[in-house]
């Protein structure tokens, strides 16, 4: 993973694309970029205003999926480097996994 | 239930698409407990056997990486070692990842490959074959005609009973391959005909005992599938997912992981890995690949069980 396709991804908004290339993964509103990489999410933990698209990117060799717990949201089976976006529009907390190795989880705080 | 008829057909109802990938491996089955035996001595075991079956893996039809540019070529060299046994198996186990994307496509080449092989084949599906928006309606429609639930099923044949197995269908976040309550109360009824002396050969994608947890490589459910096990004298529990040989015997219970015949996996465990694929120099690949032959002998006598690599 790179801070230059983080900053690619999160380029739809500058404020989130000046916290990625800064390197702000933690604090305030993180990067809209997810990077699948190595059976993990990376950042597994990401907190984000709503309204805001984050787009996950699968960079392993293996295909993965994005799947929410309470089912709000799913991707389809990504290959390599494949993409999937999905829009928060609703305040809360949203934990998803991979529906192919649900032993990689991720969430995503939205305020 | 059904009964593997004298033509070959299943009262089940045939999958006519017959698709195996990944692993070749004779199995022989003697006394309940498969044990495996040395390839010189093959051919006469097999002389000596009721019949016997084969086990394929993990075909991951459209895989497509540097060191297995085509995993239909190597599938198809897996189904041709079929044709090399000393004795034609009355049918083929593919146990899951046909595909590698649970496209359409994929399954038709799988088909076409596995077809080669002149035998009939039972499936169930791996992980990657229930990708589909459906989670696992197109696999379900082209092979599990006359299953119940998400594919589950059961036959006997020569005495033996068969349990198909599906484990990796509504998984849940942070679990390991899972069964069901529904799966398991028919599992619970399926068994509850058959008497303790009945040899009982068990079949799923992801390993039905904790093989390494930590990567994934075990289902919830085990402990009480396995209670069901119990009172029989010969259980023989097959699956894939892992891409490598490994074995257990816990009791009358012997578990084997099968091969791929598309690509390996690291050994569990191995530090700083993860369980993809592992890439292996191209002069090797076919040495981590195969198949199992698996023979059924006399009642009492244990089963011989052969993993043969495409090498």
């Amino acid at each position: 993973m790179t801070r230059l396709r983080l900053a690619a991804i999160a380029g739809v908004g500058a404020f989130v694309g000046l916290a990625a290339l800064s390197g702000a993964l933690a604090a305030g509103p993180g990067p809209l970029g997810v990077t699948i990489d190595n059976f993990s999410y990376s950042p597994p933990n990401l907190t984000v205003a709503a309204g805001t698209t984050v787009t996950w990117t699968n960079d392993d060799d293996i295909p993965h999926t994005v799947r929410a717990v309470d089912g709000s949201f799913h991707s389809k089976a990504m290959d390599t480097s494949d993409s999937y976006s999905f829009t928060f529009t609703k305040p809360g907390v949203y934990s998803y996994f991979c529906s192919i190795h649900p032993k990689m989880v991720g969430k995503v705080v939205v305020k | 239930m059904s009964e593997l008829e004298a033509d070959g057909a299943s009262r089940r109802g045939f999958l006519k698409c017959m698709t195996w990938a990944g692993t070749g491996l004779v199995w022989t089955v003697a006394g309940g407990v498969p044990a495996s035996i040395a390839l010189g001595a093959e051919a006469a075991a097999m002389k000596a056997t009721p019949f016997s079956f084969v086990q394929v893996s993990d075909s991951h039809i459209g895989f497509s990486k540097p060191f297995n540019p085509d995993a239909r070529v190597t599938f198809r060299e897996a189904i041709a070692k079929i044709g090399s046994l000393p004795r034609k198996p009355d049918f083929i186990i593919h146990t899951g990842d046909v595909s590698q994307l649970s496209k359409d496509e994929q399954f038709d080449d799988a088909d076409q490959i596995i077809k080669e092989a002149g035998v009939p084949v039972f499936h169930v599906p791996g992980e990657h074959d229930v990708l589909d928006e459906g989670q696992g309606k197109a696999f379900l429609e082209r092979y599990g005609k006359g299953t119940k639930g998400s594919g589950w099923f059961s036959f006997d044949h020569a005495g033996v009973h068969f349990v198909g197995l599906i484990n990796v269908v509504d998984l849940k976040a942070g679990g390991l391959g899972s069964l069901g309550a529904e799966q398991l109360a028919w599992l619970k009824a399926d068994l509850a005909g058959h008497g303790s002396s009945t040899p009982i050969v068990v079949f799923t994608h992801i390993p039905l005992w904790a093989l390494y947890p930590q990567w994934g490589w075990g289902t919830e459910e085990s402990a009480q599938a396995l209670a069901l096990l119990k009172r029989f004298g010969s259980v023989t529990v097959l699956n894939g997912h892992i891409h490598q040989v490994q074995q257990k015997v816990e009791g009358h219970v012997a578990f084997y992981t099968a091969r791929s015949t598309a690509f390996p996996q690291p050994a569990p465990g191995t530090p700083n890995a993860t369980p993809g694929p592992l890439a292996v120099p191209a002069d090797q690949l076919r040495s981590v690949l195969g198949v199992r032959d698996v023979r059924f002998v006399a009642r009492n006598a244990p089963l011989p069980i052969v993993d043969q690599t495409l090498a």
